[in-house]
């Protein structure tokens, strides 16, 4: 025990905690010191030449190792790859949107997973049911109007009410909420409601309130336009077009540690930058394996970094990473370059020519690779 | 009520339709409405368009009448007899030219057994429904479609015959082959086109097979002694003109030798093919920068101080020469005026062609390929009987494009080659591919076109019989010798001080910037500033302005702006496109100053 945990010691410096503690785990502990030395050197030479060397170009590698297949995803752009019933945006346009953080995506979609407790077949279905956002419009059987007495009469579907526990007092509440100047009658499954003050009763306004009342909200999860039970090896998920995790976790059947959504900005408001960076990670590995393409994470992982390091999700865009940069001729050479020039100017930036692009304008040596040294001659 | 539109303009209504329809077909099968009239029926929308417009795409057709065509074996005779001509049939009534639109309302036939009495019309020939170029193929019905379109389109880019008066004619850019041959498998758009007065292409011996991997990828293998006896020969064409303009000022160009005193004088051996009235003699060798014909123009401006300068002309240069990399031999000099009455001296030069490795070739379904090498007679595998083929076609083109009509007029061919008689190949009408067969047999080969070759270089026997048959081979007009193009050093543009783009200008190829990423992605920074130190240029800056300054070369000092003349200058190496940068951003109203430091 000793043994091992003080010749760990000694590479605390040059080994990362997490491979000392694989290492302690792994190697028995009637080991003997001279193989215990000899499985750390091994384990330091590996290391050292896993490493990325001083000077490796790691951004512009990864944008040639992303970029090049991402030509060939032009070509089967229109590929459906969605649970059954749900078209999701893979692809191209998918990957444009995360790379460009964008706040509003095109498919929006949650996988809500339950607690263990909830985790069976019925309760699955009925949860689903539960958060989708109904409209009025789901549950009307007819909705009439009585024009002599100024009232509407709308029937409610009690079926389909009954599917999710819910009572026409409860609808004639979301109705009283939603509508002003009205009072809401209830008789069995039929509502009628009538302008509260018979002053001015006016017909047009009943008349417009006919098709109005129907995208009244009436229960569910605002937000949730669709929703889909489905077993995921032992799991029972709800897949959801539509997202808002913000209220999905108050409900107290949701799995809360295995919950989120696909949208970057949304998991970034409610999870925080960290959890934006790894789904940033999941989500861009997802395309291109789903494209059959084969692209080291390590790539992935540095555009999320990139992405993610002023601590707000920033677009590889002009409006993003590219106006963080530092230098002024590399926001110019970037799209817009009379903009970044004429505010530079103006705020009397100084451009240290420290990286690549700034030097190949000016046509000196790049600080990469071969560049990254210098000889000083006496 | 049914509107009747006339070209499209609402002329008034008819009571019945169809009666209106029938009438007015009637009276031009009757020679009594114009042929080109064409009518149709709308029923949709209850209208009748009457076409009358120039412009329609319109198709001659046989008229049906109950179920029976009208082209009757009676014509046919007489046609044969030449006692009638097509456009007597027209008169006739017997075909007509439908447009696109009135066809929208016919029933064609495709063959006459396939008349039902729903039909009425038949087409001329099964082939009508081909274009010219796409009844050209052969075998064309065992043809991919998208080949046949293809291969039609290459046919029109071959080199042939394109004219006999070639000679007296000053056509830009011209290739004329030099044996041109009619195609042994040939169809009856061959016949219909009168091809013998325009031929384009030659009868080769094909085998189809590798060659040291020499023809991969579309690549073709030429035999070097067929193109020594005359193959693919042919001769490109180009003219040259030159013209007495006329300018404000009673100002003229003059066509002769120019004098020395010329602004831009070349030099005098440029002009030394110059006969004295300054154009070149027929016949004439000429090389790159030789002046066809010399020319002299009058000043572009008149500033006051060139009209009293009595000493030097100044009169520019602008003679016409060879461009980089362009040779030949003046074939025709032509002497004449313009429209405008000026002085007009036009020159036709000739180059001969040979194929070279990289010109490209083709068979008529669009099999086309480019030399990638040229064997000698010696090398070239040779069948038992002795015959060695003038090209070996790569097999790996054929699974992939399916064109079947390529393998068959291989056979074809054959047959063709071997009884001496041309075969039919007019798609849905050709010989049958069974029949060719059994002729090669009845011939003494064998009925599949395969034979037993053996290796030109080794003698050893092929372990595999190779197809070997005739094929009709096109050149294309598009030759290496118009497009190699390299270079080391050379012209550079004015604002930039970078190399000029193009092969005309003499250019380089691009280093961009994702090929500039390479470099930087290797770590490869000094080879990096190495590749773009073309423009390469040393600016004197001042230290403590931050300013370009110049030499001042009459005070023998450095000129600086808005500091002392005592701050230091010192030279800076940048690329001169960074300076233009620099100068640029000044002109936006900003003003950039560069801040120096040692480099070590």
């Amino acid at each position: 025990m000793t043994l091992i945990t003080t010749t760990l010691e000694t590479y605390k410096e040059k080994l990362p905690k997490a491979i000392i503690e694989q290492i302690a785990l792994l190697v028995p502990e009637t080991i003997t010191k001279a193989k215990l030395d000899k499985i750390c050197e091994n384990v330091l030479e590996e290391y050292v030449s896993a490493q990325v060397e001083s000077g490796d170009s790691v951004g512009l590698i990864g944008a040639e190792s992303i970029g090049e297949p991402g030509t060939q995803m032009t070509l089967n752009t229109f590929h459906f790859a969605g649970v059954s019933e749900m078209n999701v945006t893979t692809g191209l346009p998918r990957l444009i949107e995360l790379l460009d953080a964008r706040k509003k995506i095109s498919t929006e979609i949650t996988e809500v997973f339950l607690k263990k407790e909830f985790n069976n077949a019925e309760s699955v279905k009925r949860y689903a049911s539960m958060i989708k956002e109904t409209l009025l419009k789901d549950y009307l059987e007819e909705v009439s109007l009585d024009m002599a007495e100024l009232k509407l009469i709308v029937k409610l579907n009690k079926q389909r009410m009954d599917l999710v526990d819910l009572k026409p007092v409860q609808v004639a509440k979301m109705l009283e909420k939603a509508l002003k100047n009205y009072k809401i009658g209830v008789e069995e499954f039929t509502l009628t409601i009538v302008q509260s003050s018979t002053k001015d009763a006016d017909f047009f306004s009943l008349y417009k309130l006919k098709e109005g009342i129907k995208k009244v909200y009436v229960n569910g999860i605002k937000g949730i336009t669709q929703v889909l039970p489905v077993k995921k090896g032992s799991d029972y998920v709800i897949m959801t077009a539509g997202t808002n995790l913000k209220d999905l976790y108050k409900l107290e059947f949701v799995d809360t540690f295995r919950t989120f959504s696909n949208s970057v900005a949304e998991v970034e408001k409610i999870l925080g930058i960290e959890a934006a960076r790894s789904l940033i990670v999941d989500e861009l590995m997802k395309v291109i394996e789903s494209q059959g393409l084969n692209v080291d994470v390590r790539h992935i992982m540095l555009i999320a970094d990139t992405m993610c390091m002023s601590g707000t999700v920033l677009g590889i865009n002009r409006y993003g990473v590219v106006k963080e940069k530092p230098s002024v001729l590399a926001r110019a050479s970037f799209e817009t370059p009379i903009v970044h020039l004429i505010n530079a100017a103006m705020a009397g930036e100084v451009d240290t020519l420290r990286s690549v692009i700034e030097n190949v304008m000016i046509n000196q040596p790049i600080p990469v690779g071969t560049g990254t040294v210098k000889l000083k001659v006496k | 009520m049914t509107d009747v539109f006339l070209n499209s303009i609402y002329v008034g209504t008819v009571k019945n339709r169809d009666d209106f329809i029938e009438k007015v077909v009637t009276e031009r099968r009757m020679n009594r409405l114009p042929g080109m009239l064409n009518i149709e029926n709308d029923d949709v929308r209850d209208r009748v368009y009457i076409e009358l417009d120039h412009g329609r795409v319109v198709r001659p057709l046989i008229v049906v009448r109950e179920g029976k065509s009208t082209l009757t074996d009676k014509h046919v005779e007489q046609l044969e007899r030449n006692e009638i001509s097509f456009s007597d049939l027209v008169k006739q009534g017997v075909v007509e030219y439908l447009d696109a639109a009135e066809e929208e309302n016919a029933l064609v036939a495709f063959a006459d057994e396939d008349i039902t009495p729903e039909h009425t019309h038949l087409e001329l020939a099964p082939f009508a429904v081909l274009g010219l170029n796409a009844a050209m193929v052969p075998f064309g019905h065992h043809c991919h479609g998208v080949r046949l379109s293809q291969g039609s389109k290459n046919q029109k880019q071959a080199v042939g015959y394109y004219a006999a008066n070639y000679q007296v004619r000053m056509d830009m850019d011209v290739n004329l082959l030099h044996y041109p041959q009619l195609p042994l498998v040939s169809t009856m758009m061959y016949d219909v086109s009168e091809y013998e007065k325009h031929p384009h292409g030659q009868n080769l011996i094909v085998a189809v097979m590798t060659y040291k991997g020499y023809n991969m990828e579309d690549a073709i293998v030429i035999n070097k002694s067929s193109v020594d006896r005359g193959l693919g020969r042919s001769t490109y064409f180009r003219p040259l003109a030159a013209e007495e303009l006329r300018y404000s000022g009673g100002l003229v160009d003059e066509i002769g030798v120019p004098d020395k005193e010329v602004k831009g004088y070349r030099s005098e051996r440029d002009y030394r093919n110059l006969e004295t009235d300054g154009i070149i003699f027929p016949e004439a060798k000429i090389g790159e920068a030789d002046v066809i014909i010399g020319k002299t123009s009058p000043p572009r401006f008149l500033s006051s101080a060139d009209e009293y300068n009595l000493t030097t002309s100044s009169s520019r240069e602008s003679s016409i020469a060879l461009q980089h990399g362009e040779s030949g031999v003046v074939d025709f000099v032509m002497l004449t005026e313009n429209s405008e009455g000026n002085k007009l001296v036009q020159v036709r030069l000739r180059e001969q062609r040979i194929p070279e490795i990289g010109d490209k070739f083709i068979s008529r379904h669009a099999q086309k390929g480019v030399i990638s090498l040229l064997v000698p007679d010696a090398d070239m595998p040779f069948t038992a009987s002795g015959i060695k083929p003038d090209l070996l076609f790569g097999p790996h083109g054929m699974p992939s494009r399916m064109t079947i009509s390529h393998l068959m007029e291989l056979l074809g061919g054959k047959v063709a080659a071997l009884s001496g008689r041309i075969v039919d190949a007019t798609s849905f009408q050709s010989e049958k591919e069974d029949d060719l067969r059994k002729e090669l047999l009845k011939l003494g080969f064998r009925e599949d076109g395969t034979e037993t070759m053996y290796n030109g270089i080794t003698g050893d026997q092929y372990t595999t019989k190779i197809y070997i048959g005739n094929m009709f081979y096109m050149r294309l007009k598009h030759m290496v010798r118009n497009r190699v193009h390299s270079r080391a050093t050379g012209p550079i543009q004015l604002l930039t001080r970078q190399p000029t783009e193009g092969r005309a200008k003499e250019g380089g190829l691009r280093l961009g910037e994702m090929e500039k990423d390479t470099f930087v992605a290797h770590g490869a920074s000094a080879l990096l500033k190495e590749r773009f130190d073309a423009d390469r240029t040393t600016i004197a800056v001042c230290e403590d302005s931050g300013l370009m300054s110049f030499m001042d070369s009459r005070k023998n000092e450095f000129h600086r702006f808005g500091a002392s003349e005592t701050s230091p200058v010192s030279p800076v190496e940048m690329s001169y496109a960074f300076k233009l940068l620099l100068d640029e951003i000044r002109s936006l109203g900003l003003n950039p100053r560069l801040k120096l430091e040692r480099k070590c």
